[in-house]
């Protein structure tokens, strides 16, 4: 479908070409079992712990590079950067040593790619950069995007990893889950699939906005997801809480997820989404 | 005296009177207003804001309708009583009331679970926005908690999806919303029935992403200094005014809302009708398109790329259907 709108969404910007995917990998200690991973091996198993099976937190680059087709993704709105709304001292300190630690300039990146032919609209979020925390970048970048879909008529896919909403940005921070569910009631409107994708962890802000939206959500393996933090859950109680609690597993048990998609087999199941949802195969009465 | 002397020392009488059973909330919060003036501006209204002789919800709507009948229930799992709706007449108008509900005193607050909504809470309050936009009937939310619950139970049933959803569904309402913060405004909890066509705050009012105290704890690395948090997040309905957030400031009596709550419910009724009755100039497509804008705008940020300025056309286009 063709679009009158630019709108620095990149249209007209060459495809960029993604770095070689997991170039910046170190060995690590895996979080949840503690044994000392190599960096190629990671890499052969997409950042999943060969010994525990933990899906790490990876890379947005990394991510795409493993869900599109090679060459085909246009990133969006790059250049766009956070500014101080609260003035808080220290703030901008804080960015631009995790611009420097990640290589983006923000918690999220999207952008247009396609999956076995079929175009989709990306926004992937990066836990690494200030514990993926929704601030105005965040929400603009993915209320872009799912206007992005709904105009163009292509499906949205939103791969979630975030700690909340950012504080350092006070009251503009909450507003962003307004404004980013805002924008996905367009996609209801439009007919138009939003597809979720949450991995560890996605808690707080997020959760209690875009990310809990999807037409279909789906969660990888050991994911944690909730909107309250354990710990703050713990000091309520007064007590520890269950093992699994807020696991991905869980949280498809109690019906908040449709299904729980190992690393290595999520690209297949997106593509399944894609062709299930595309034009050519809506409209069962005109067969 | 030293400054966690003395809020120490308020937390043991406190302490000590849940322990001999005496309920001493208000004489507490006088306590902390007055020390609280003491210590400057914003901590003054953020005690105040959560004082316990405060007016609630339900004191506003009775201070506000001729009429009010109190609907319960989420259809799905329960009625939660930290969150209230209905329907009332406010001069002659049918209006569903929908707000967080704290009590007056240590008894009304636990049967309230002190104004933290659980995830029933908030599909009530979204089953009742939907009756009232089948009946074509403006909705009009009171904001004043702390936050949503934080437990076990709430995460079980989904805290964070009846906030979400709540989120999308009123940012496209039929009907007019119009939101007013009368206390605290804290979080995802408060913004849960705070999606509307017009915000407004009361003068002692604070909205915020996170309690001042949470603020201090996780970015001062220090729960002490909630104070001074409550300074830099920039909470006041003044400061969330300026950040072009909220669209008014209603002004409470003197010494605050506590001192003459019908002063205050008086100005929220006002501005209801005058509200009501410039909205109802706009279609449904137009409400929304408006409401879709001002969320659409919030946001702090740098672009160089000169073409991505507003995709305003993009709701536009999409609602020219509503
Ligand atoms: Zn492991």
């Amino acid at each position: 479908m063709g679009s009158e709108f630019t709108l620095g969404l990149g249209r007209k910007k060459k495809k960029s070409a993604l770095p070689e995917p997991f170039a910046r990998l170190q060995d690590t200690v895996c979080r949840e079992c503690q044994n000392l991973i190599p960096a190629a091996q990671l890499a052969k198993s997409l950042q999943v712990c060969p010994e525990c099976g933990f899906h790490m937190p990876m890379h947005p680059y990394d991510r795409i590079s493993t869900l599109v087709d090679e060459g085909s993704f246009e990133e969006f709105s790059q250049d766009l950067t956070s500014g101080n709304p609260i003035s808080l001292t220290g703030y901008k300190e804080k960015l631009d040593q995790a611009r420097g630690k990640s290589g983006i300039n923000d918690a999220v990146v999207t952008g247009r790619g396609s999956i076995d032919g079929r175009e989709a609209i990306f926004g992937i979020m990066s836990f690494q950069f200030l514990g993926g925390s929704m601030g105005s970048v965040v929400g603009e970048k993915i209320t872009r995007a799912i206007l992005a879909g709904a105009e163009e008529g292509s499906p949205v896919i939103l791969v979630t990893a975030s700690g909340g909403a950012r504080m350092q940005e006070g009251i503009f921070s909450l507003m962003q889950m307004a404004k980013t569910s805002s924008a996905a009631a367009l996609l209801d409107e439009a007919g138009i699939p939003l597809f979720i994708v949450l991995t560890h962890p996605t808690t707080g802000g997020v959760t209690a906005s875009f990310a809990m939206l999807g037409d279909v959500a789906i969660a990888e393996p050991g994911a944690l997801i909730g909107f309250a933090g354990q710990r703050v859950i713990e000091g309520t109680l007064k007590q520890k809480l269950p093992a699994g609690f807020q696991r991905a597993e869980f949280q498809q048990d109690q019906g908040f997820v449709d299904m729980v998609v190992p690393r290595e087999n999520l690209r297949h199941t997106l593509s399944f989404l894609l062709q299930t949802h595309a034009t050519e195969n809506k409209g069962w009465m005109n067969r | 005296m030293d400054e966690s002397v003395i809020s120490n020392t308020i937390e043991e009488i406190k302490l000590l009177a849940e322990k001999e059973n005496i309920d001493i909330s208000r004489e507490l919060d006088d306590l902390k207003t007055k020390y609280a003036s003491s210590k400057g501006d914003t901590w003054e209204k953020v005690q105040l804001a959560r004082r316990i002789d405060r007016p609630n919800t339900l004191d506003y709507i009775n201070l506000i309708c001729d009429d009010f009948i109190e609907l319960h229930g989420d259809r799905h799992y329960g009625d939660d009583p930290a969150m209230i709706g209905g329907i009332g007449t406010v001069d002659g108008m049918s209006v569903t009331f929908i707000g967080h509900q704290r009590g007056h005193n240590l008894k009304e607050n636990i049967a309230r679970n002190y104004g933290w909504a659980y995830p029933e809470g908030y599909r009530k309050a979204l089953r009742l926005a939907k009756q009232a936009e089948k009946f074509n009937r403006p909705v009009v939310t009171f904001i004043d908690t702390a936050g949503a619950y934080p437990g076990l139970e709430s995460e079980e049933r989904g805290i964070g999806e009846a906030i979400a959803v709540n989120l999308k569904a009123f940012s496209v309402l039929r009907v007019p919303i119009l939101c007013f913060v009368i206390g605290e405004g804290g979080s995802g909890g408060a913004l849960g029935i705070g999606v509307g066509d017009k915000i407004y705050m009361l003068e002692n009012s604070i909205y915020s992403v996170i309690s001042p105290e949470g603020f201090a704890s996780i970015l001062l690395r220090d729960p002490q200094r909630a104070q001074e948090a409550a300074d830099l997040m920039k909470v006041t309905a003044q400061d969330v005014k300026e950040f072009g957030i909220i669209h008014d400031i209603i002004p409470e009596a003197p010494g605050g809302a506590h001192t003459d709550p019908s002063f205050t419910a008086t100005k929220i009724k006002e501005r209801i009708i005058t509200d009501l009755k410039r909205l109802a100039s706009r279609n449904p497509g137009q409400l929304i398109r408006y409401r879709s804008k001002k969320i659409r705008e919030i946001g702090h940020f740098n672009e160089n790329n000169e073409q991505a300025q507003d995709l305003f056309k993009i709701f536009t286009k999409a609602f020219s259907r509503s």
